[in-house]
């Protein structure tokens, strides 16, 4: 048998990969780091080890205590509205519908829509305070428009970016759905359940999983939401829709400071780290090799 | 299910659904309809639904004016070349993990899934002055290599995933009548194969082409994709709803088209082979 020619073989296959993504994790984490270890501004020519400042300036800037809050703001409000009407809309789809397949593509039809271009039709075409359609929407109801990006900056920000990732729930949730066992529904409903106690015995437990993976994939992107806010207020008004992401992105590459911008950034990753423990754990289960 | 559903109630749901759905297409199909819309129309503040001049000028305009082939052809390259170079890299590894796996097969992956949890915004300063060191900033090989690490964890889980299908009784038996490892590959495991490959360059190219982090940081005119091209249209000065409409959609209709009609492979490589 050729066994070991076969293990040396797969050993040669899988290298590359892991050589890469070796480095791609190791060099610029350690680099992050070192730098924010550092007094290392690109306007200043003179770089100083900082010790533990960058973290001292980082974590008592109000700027990042507002910017962590809004971190979460964002990522809780958006987390619950894919669930809950993900859920919904999901079990919806789920019944007997008048072309459904139809429906289905227009409901997942955001996903694959760019960030840069969901967000400016909604600030633009949609949210306009003058020519925006909701405003015509309010008037018509004899409502005054509302000027979304200056009086509810942060709820259009996150109206934006669940109207992006609800498709993604209801995607992962009506796969999961289907695949639910036909002959249990038909067992339960021989036996005489009621619609609520199948919803809670029996479709609720089945969608748990994947009710659970979408909500830890969505808080991994979520923490880093970025061109929604880059293109529409720019971390404005004052820092009311800066979130981490945008913090450190302006630290770096608008103030050019490296030092505070690394220690941020080691500070989201030990952030992300905390969603990413629990999301393995599930999708490990799932892993037989 | 054998019980037939009463006819009321497929109404019923049916008009919901339909609304529900309407309201969520809505923004892309209103996108669509001003991109026809005069300048002067897109702007009103009352709006026309249907009864306006359409006119397709937006669309000569942007293609004719704003070097949007060139940012098209930006997308087309790093979309494309970060796919097959991770293709490249991620099939071999896949490949090896599901027909000769090891003790630590499983902690590769699960390391491998690690990176990809990884903020890229933890990463952003020093990839920002590496690339700036080596000249590889506003460069398309710049974007292909970036997409092209930062997707590799779920094209290998994806291919894993679908390699790991293939029955390994089939290898057995063309082994016992005698097959080398090259036409075991070419002419049986190549074919099984495909469809689990296919899937995952058409996931991959779909999150290059929308990939907007890198994109916007990385890149400034000569190797800018359309999503910072797209992005360009937030500087207040001027306001060209109609032309962002046509460029907008443009730029979304391939990927749409797309995602569309790999929805199930979507959610497979989306959860990292949880939810099938």
């Amino acid at each position: 048998m050729a066994t070991q020619q076969t293990q040396k073989l797969a050993r040669i296959l899988i290298a590359p990969s892991i050589i890469l993504l070796l480095l791609w994790m190791i060099v610029p984490l350690a680099m992050t780091a070192w730098f924010s270890a550092l007094n290392y501004n690109l306007l200043n020519s003179v770089t100083s080890f900082a010790g533990l400042g960058n973290y001292r300036y980082f974590l008592s800037n109000p700027a990042f205590l507002s910017s962590l809050l809004n971190t979460l703001v964002l990522v809780g409000a958006v987390l619950a509205i894919s669930a809950f009407f993900g859920v919904l809309i999901a079990l919806l789809l789920d019944q007997v519908i008048v072309g459904r397949r139809v429906v289905r593509l227009m409901l997942i039809a955001p996903f694959f829509v760019m960030p840069t271009v969901s967000a400016l039709i909604w600030k633009n075409l949609l949210m306009n305070p003058v020519s925006g359609l909701l405003a015509w929407l309010w008037r018509l109801f004899g409502l005054a428009p509302v000027d979304w990006f200056t009086q509810v900056p942060m709820l259009s920000i996150i109206l934006i970016v669940a109207w992006q990732w609800l498709p993604f729930a209801v995607l992962i949730l009506l796969t999961a759905l289907q695949s639910l066992d036909q002959e249990q529904q038909e067992a339960a409903l021989m036996d005489g359940a009621g619609p609520f106690d199948r919803f809670f015995h029996l479709t609720l437990p089945h969608l748990a999983r994947p009710l659970s993976i979408v909500i830890l994939i969505e808080t991994i992107f979520l923490l880093t939401v970025f061109a929604e806010i880059y293109v529409t207020t720019g971390g404005g008004p004052g820092v009311e829709t800066t979130n981490l992401a945008y913090l450190i992105y302006s630290q770096a590459l608008l103030q050019y400071d490296v030092g505070a911008a690394s220690a941020g950034g080691l500070i989201a990753v030990v952030l992300a780290n905390i969603a990413a423990i629990f999301l393995m754990r599930i999708v490990g289960k799932n892993l037989e090799t | 299910m054998a019980r037939r559903t009463p006819v009321p109630r497929i109404v019923l749901t049916s008009v919901v659904a339909w609304t529900v759905g309407l309201v969520i297409f809505f923004p892309i199909l209103w996108m669509l309809l001003t991109s026809f819309k005069t300048e002067l129309a897109a702007f009103s503040s009352s709006p026309s639904f249907l009864f306006f001049h359409w006119t397709t000028e937006n669309y000569v305009a942007v293609w004719t004016r704003s070097n949007y082939l060139e940012y098209a052809w930006n997308s087309v390259v790093i979309a494309l070349g970060s796919t097959l170079v991770a293709l490249a890299i991620s099939v071999p590894a896949a490949w090896s993990m599901a027909f000769s796996p090891t003790k630590r097969t499983r902690g590769i992956l699960m390391w491998m899934l690690s990176t990809k949890m990884l903020p890229p915004v933890g990463v952003l300063v020093p990839i920002y002055l590496l690339y700036r060191d080596a000249g590889l900033l506003d460069t398309r090989l710049g974007l292909v290599i970036v997409l092209c690490l930062s997707n590799l964890p779920i094209m290998v889980w994806l291919l894993f995933n679908y390699f790991k299908d293939i029955p390994k009784d089939i290898l057995e038996a063309a082994r016992m009548d005698g097959a080398t490892i090259g036409k075991e590959i070419v002419y049986i495991l190549a074919p099984m194969a495909v469809p689990g490959i296919a899937s995952a360059l058409l996931l991959n190219v779909i999150l290059a082409w929308n990939e907007a982090f890198w994109s916007l940081n990385l890149t400034s005119s000569h190797a800018a994709p359309l999503t910072a091209f797209i992005a360009s249209y937030a500087s207040p000065e001027g306001l060209f709803w109609a032309k962002l409409s046509a460029a907008s959609t443009m730029a979304i209709a391939p990927i749409l088209v797309l995602g569309w009609f790999c929805q199930k492979q979507l959610v497979r490589g989306l959860t990292f082979g949880a939810v099938k």
